[in-house]
């Protein structure tokens, strides 16, 4: 298990990873982004990828911080779960990144590289599209940098797959805060503690009542469901969020017990989210 | 192509050659002779390889050597003291929190990194913190134990 | 007394090395060595058409590729079938390098050398090989009905059937016990494949002079990976040396030998004349090393009132995997301790060892008991819940009774003797385990139960092993002994035995293991059987070197060696400790010299006095040197006996399963190291653990194994495996001179059984089928 080789580039500023990755973009041969690595590297050691060029963004000045924002955070692509995590920066954020694998990953692990990793099981592709975040990207074009938001509706497109194309670099990831007097929580069920969860639910609930949820595990992307016309009626808004998933059945549960729980970590989530709001507005 | 590199291993600095695509365990385990850092799956779930980067926990199988130039990292090797064995390696002694000695050295890291952020854990935030680290010997019971008594030792010795 | 060790938590002595980076494994020889790398089969069942290396032949570092074709005749045989038995009638093993047909994912069919693994593995990618994909067998039921084979030349894939019966004591067989029985129930129950799972895999390293192989390999038997390599390789024994260095957990996976790996490297390294190594990577192990478990038993029980067994017939088909390396052992196992600490009336057992296109099945801790285990504490709760009884109860009433060992069970246990039992108090062991776990008291509420689970578990088997003591005229003392070490700390209570038999400090005391320079005659570590027959062996060469030491003594001091005592390494008279002579002295006066090398041997030699000139300087039936070899071979197996009890909780709504308690009581006769035995138990139920709530090998239809690597093996980490409780109980083995049993197996043995009971209780249906995950779970409540 070890790794195929690679041409190996190690930029140092963002504009020579732009032109790197739009050169080895277009060569045809394919390259790849390594940030943390968490992932991209046990596929490496597996071979169950070969790019042929790796260009490492580690060096890349101005990519990492974690900022606050009016109206919400900005995570630099070299910001570690760690950071944001230790951070506190925004609550849903920070509760989700302890369910993140476990500690020691989530010191190398980056916020950003695991939204562009898009696995369907993953919790943050769930928390910046249940807030309705984006990713803000940025290609190499006439000479200079642009830049474009891709919003998550738009960014998650299929299990593994983002809306990154090829020579584009995903440089922050924006999360929007909480409406005041909101209350958020992220439930899941997993195996073992840390393992990608079998499914899971991260619920925001607004002091007016309304209510999101994004499901991660039970579809190809994370499944976003605007149960606001139930509220406070979790147990029915459960079963609407059940209604909208679509699980498959892998080694570790069926989909008919994947829907099941959906429904069980909607409802309890949505109750948490709910006290939460409750809590805060009293 | 093979880049130059160097690496502050245990304190020392260590100029070597590598070949990017050399994972930073076999660079400190095969380029380095530092063979205490160990490799059980290479795909990260283990924790066998864990070595300190920059006094922080990280998987050396998930981590290119390239990577890492100029950074500082602490192996097994570096874990004892002048005046012998750390508290935390003391206290897997005492406490029998090894048998095969395989994953040990991953677990030592995880926890030095671990009780010097949190000094005084609880028997959860103990679980949780040595909970990336796979050990098919001791069901761990003896292992939670040694981290309590490493975080007395400290204590004690502080 | 200082040196009295025996029954003491020493700290081991192994672990200095081990903390700080000090441990010798196997990918830590030979760093300037080359490394080895295979191309495997990715189809469970194919004809290999063609081999095309030449894409590989512009690898920067290459050295060498070879395939079958390429191995001399004896180096590319069949591996040997290790332990023949007459029920096995359609015995087979694989080729080193898969000839013409592989018959699992995963089989070696190229093997490539280069400068290092990198290279190795780029090479082993660009190898062409062309298969035809034949129908692969996968699962039991499948196998048995014999539409595709695994063999061609077996038919019904069935390697080994084999009955066994033993008659109530009205001479009556199990299904006539059955039919007349007041009460009888039966039912079917399923255990799926784990694997022993060892952090490190496996490896060799060989370096060949010209003249002398070394190889070290993460073995669990040394001694007898070096016979097959002398013998594959053509080679003189004495020219071969085998160690295994420190190994990183074996569980029974590393008892295998030899590996095609084991035959591959050392002779390509006496081909290249080269130093070569391999070191197996985390999915090679998975997909070419060794599963175990996999059972489909039919049980059908008859019963009195009170729940006495007066008949049990169970029918087991045995997934074996696609190759028989190790004979029947595992079924053997199940289907003889299977009986655990029960008096069946009568007892029929049937297996049929089925071949599959998976990886081959050998033992794996535990070692074929869980699945009997399983089966008969399945079959007590499904009495006690017939007939409305104490589960606990139901057991008691079939309990052999403290007052009736040796007790004969009637068959042929896995080491070809009788299945007695040599001691045991079962109805104490029931007692502290109920006051332990709190039985009696347990609260019952929807959602929490409480299981229990009893074995008994045949251990230190033969034929024997040896023990070399040395004491040089330092005074240190040399133990030597062949079996291996895999964690179990026998560096350290090997030397408390030592210790404890010589009168001299540990700190004096070093022991080495597995290595075929020091100690050439010996079986292996499994079995539970470290302690009880190195342990033995070690203690009788003990006593060997303290008569010959007290012999010396005697005439130096002008004594009778009876009146002599040695503590703290000094012999002395009995209550006179100024009539003395250190152990180092009593060295130096063994081995009369000719040449001194320092002050302390100068007293040995020929113008120093100190021998009568009147004797020859040996004196008859002597041999110079203060040391001493004894074996021990056991009559038969020590029967050591566990129960162990949980209480788990199931979540009504998202069918979590959680352990709040895990109590065991152990009974491994006189505890050498309590310490050390504990630690045994922790891993043995963490492992169990894994085995009833986590671990499975998720085959799919084509024979792939899609779960092969940690992220989808849910082996526990800490966050899984609750807190155990223990208690011993001591009664000590007859049959050898420590009064020790086996500790190694036992605590992953009941957990399936005791976690299946615990969550029958809490859910209110029949678990019988392990393991058992939340998606089970809500399947079964909604069925």
């Amino acid at each position: 298990m070890k790794p195929p080789p690679f041409t190996y580039h190690a930029p140092r500023d963002l504009a020579t990873a732009l032109r790197t990755l739009q050169e080895v973009g277009a060569g045809g041969a394919g390259g790849k982004v390594l940030a943390g690595g968490q992932s991209l590297i046990p596929m490496l050691n597996m071979r169950l990828v070969a790019p042929a060029h790796l260009v490492d963004i580690n060096r890349v000045a101005g990519l990492g911080g974690i900022g606050r924002e009016p109206g919400g955070v900005r995570v630099g692509a070299l910001a570690r779960h760690a950071e944001a995590e230790r951070s506190g920066a925004h609550p849903l954020l920070t509760r989700a990144l302890k369910l993140v694998a476990h500690p020691v990953i989530r010191n190398r692990g980056t916020v950003v590289g695991s939204l562009v990793h898009a696995d369907p099981a993953a919790e943050l592709p769930a928390v910046l599209a249940v807030l309705g975040g984006s990713v803000r990207v940025a290609r190499w074009q006439d000479g200079a940098a642009v830049e474009r938001d891709i919003p998550a509706a738009a960014f998650f497109t299929g299990p593994m797959e983002s809306a990154v194309l090829p020579g584009e670099l995903a440089v922050s990831a924006w999360f929007p805060s909480l409406a005041p007097g909101a209350g958020c929580a992220f439930v899941e069920v997993s195996r073992r503690h840390g393992d990608y969860a079998l499914a899971g639910v991260c619920a925001v609930v607004g002091p007016a009542g309304a209510a999101r949820v994004a499901c991660v595990g039970v579809g190809p992307v994370p499944v976003v469901v605007d149960v606001s016309a139930h509220a406070p009626d979790w147990a029915a808004a459960a079963r609407a969020v059940r209604e909208e998933t679509e699980p498959d059945d892998d080694i570790h549960a069926t989909a008919a017990y994947r829907r099941h729980l959906v429904g069980v970590l909607a409802e309890r989530a949505l109750r948490e989210a709910a006290q939460e709001a409750e809590n805060r507005g009293a | 192509m093979e880049h130059e590199i160097t690496l502050v291993v245990n304190g020392a600095a260590r100029r070597v050659r590598v070949p990017a695509r050399r994972l930073l365990s076999d660079c400190l385990r095969h380029d380095l002779g530092l063979t205490g850092t160990h490799v059980g799956c290479e795909h990260g779930v283990c924790g066998c390889c864990t070595v300190l980067l920059d006094g922080e926990p990280v998987r050396s199988c998930l981590t290119f050597a390239v990577t890492v130039d100029g950074r500082e990292i602490t192996t097994v090797e570096g874990l004892a003291g002048p005046d012998g064995l750390s508290p935390v390696q003391r206290a897997f002694a005492e406490c029998h929190g090894l048998q095969c000695g395989f994953c040990t050295p991953g677990f030592l890291c995880t926890v030095t990194a671990f009780l010097e952020a949190n000094p005084v854990p609880t028997e959860e935030e103990v679980l949780e913190g040595i909970s990336g680290n796979l050990c098919r010997c001791t069901g761990y019971q003896n292992i939670v134990k040694a981290v309590h008594r490493a975080a007395e030792l400290m204590a004690e010795e502080a | 007394m200082t040196t009295k060790l025996f029954g003491e938590p020493v700290q081991r002595r192994e672990d200095p090395r081990l903390l700080t980076g000090g441990g010798r494994y196997l990918d830590d020889l030979g760093p300037d060595a080359l490394a080895a790398a295979f191309v495997r089969a990715p189809h469970a069942h194919a004809r290999i058409r063609d081999i095309d290396v030449g894409p590989a032949l512009d690898v920067e570092g290459l050295v060498a590729i070879y395939t079958w074709e390429d191995l001399p005749e004896r180096v590319g045989r069949p591996l040997p079938l290790l332990i023949p038995h007459p029920a096995l009638t359609h015995g087979r093993t694989a080729y080193p390098l898969a000839r013409d047909v592989v018959r699992h994912v995963g089989e070696p069919v190229v093997m490539v050398v280069a400068a290092d693994r990198y290279a190795a593995e780029d090479a082993c990618a660009l190898i062409e090989v062309d298969y035809e994909v034949l129908k692969p067998v996968v699962g039991l039921e499948e196998a048995v009905q014999g539409a595709a084979l695994v063999h061609e030349d077996v038919p019904g894939n069935v390697g080994a059937h084999l009955v066994q019966e033993v008659p109530g004591a009205d001479g009556r067989g199990a299904r006539e016990a059955i039919e007349t029985a007041p009460h009888t129930l039966a039912f079917r129950l399923d255990i799926e494949r784990s694997a022993s799972m060892p952090l490190e895999g496996r490896g060799v390293h060989a370096r060949w002079d010209g003249r002398d192989l070394r190889v070290h390999s993460s073995t669990q038997t040394s001694t007898s990976v070096r016979m097959a390599v002398a013998a594959a390789l053509g080679l003189p024994l004495p020219r071969v040396e085998v160690i295994a260095p420190d190994v990183g957990g074996g569980f029974g996976v590393k008892i295998v030998h030899p590996w095609p790996e084991e035959i591959l490297v050392p002779w390509a390294a006496m081909t290249l004349g080269r130093e070569i190594k391999w070191t197996e990577d985390r999915r090679e192990h998975f997909i070419s090393s060794a599963h175990e478990r996999g059972q489909v038993q039919y049980v059908r029980v008859g019963f009195d009132d009170d729940g006495r067994v007066l008949g049990l017939d169970v029918t087991i088909l045995h997934d074996h995997g696609a190759y028989t390396p190790y004979g029947i052992i595992v079924p053997i196992v199940t289907s003889t301790q299977l009986l655990g600490p029960y008096k069946i009336g009568a007892y029929r057992v049937e297996f049929s060892a089925v071949y599959t296109n998976t990886v081959q099945v050998t033992p794996y801790r535990g070692a074929g008991r869980p699945q009997g285990v399983f089966c008969m504490e399945r079959t007590m709760d499904k009495i006690a819940r017939h007939l409305g009884r104490d589960r606990a109860e139901v057991r008691a009433a079939n309990f052999i009774g403290p007052g009736e060992f040796p007790y004969d069970q009637g068959m042929t246990f896995q080491d070809g003797r009788p299945l007695i039992y040599d001691s045991g108090d079962y109805p104490e062991m029931l007692r502290l385990l109920k006051e332990l776990i709190g039985w009696d008291s347990f609260e019952r509420a929807p959602g929490r139960g409480i299981g229990i689970g009893c074995y008994v578990e045949g251990t230190g088997v033969g034929p024997y092993e040896g023990g070399h003591v040395q004491i040089t005229s330092d005074g240190r003392v040399h133990v030597s002994t062949g079996l291996t070490s895999q964690g179990q700390g026998h560096e350290t209570v090997f030397a408390q035995i030592a210790a404890s038999e010589l009168g001299v400090p540990i700190e004096r005391i070093s022991v080495v293991t597995g290595d075929t320079r020091r100690f050439g005659y010996a079986v292996g570590t499994f079995a539970s059987r470290a302690a009880v027959v190195s342990g033995s062996a070690i203690a009788l060469a003990c006593r060997k070197v303290r008569e010959k030491a007290l012999r010396i003594a005697a005439d130096a001091l002008e004594a009778d060696p009876a009146d002599l005592e040695i503590t703290d390494g000094i012999v002395h008279v009995a209550g006179a400790p100024n009539a003395a002579v250190p152990l180092s002295t009593v060295a130096v006066l063994a081995n009369p010299l000719r040449y001194a090398f320092d002050e302390e041997t100068a007293r040995a030699t020929q113008f120093a006095g100190a021998a009568a000139p009147d004797r020859p300087p040996v004196a008859e039936g002597e041999e110079p040197g203060l040391e001493g070899r004894d074996y021990y071979s056991p009559i038969r197996s020590t029967f050591a006996a566990g129960m162990h009890a949980a209480i788990v909780e199931t979540d009504p709504d998202t069918a979590e399963i959680r352990v709040l308690r895990y109590a065991v009581v152990h009974d491994c006769g006189r505890l050498i190291n309590p310490m050390i035995v504990e630690g045994q138990i922790h891993g043995g139920v963490a492992q169990g653990i894994g085995g009833a709530l986590y671990e499975r090998m998720a085959y799919d239809p084509h024979g792939q194994l899609v779960n092969a690597s940690f992220m989808d093996f849910l082996m526990p980490y800490a966050t899984e495996v609750p807190h155990v409780e223990t208690a011993h109980l001591e009664t000590p083995s007859p049959l050898n001179p420590l009064g020790v049993k086996g500790a190694g197996e036992a605590g992953v043995i009941p957990v399936s059984a005791v976690i299946a009971s615990a969550i029958e209780d809490a859910e209110g249906f029949p678990i019988d089928r392990m393991p058992i995950s939340p998606s089970d779970l809500f399947h079964l409540r909604t069925t």
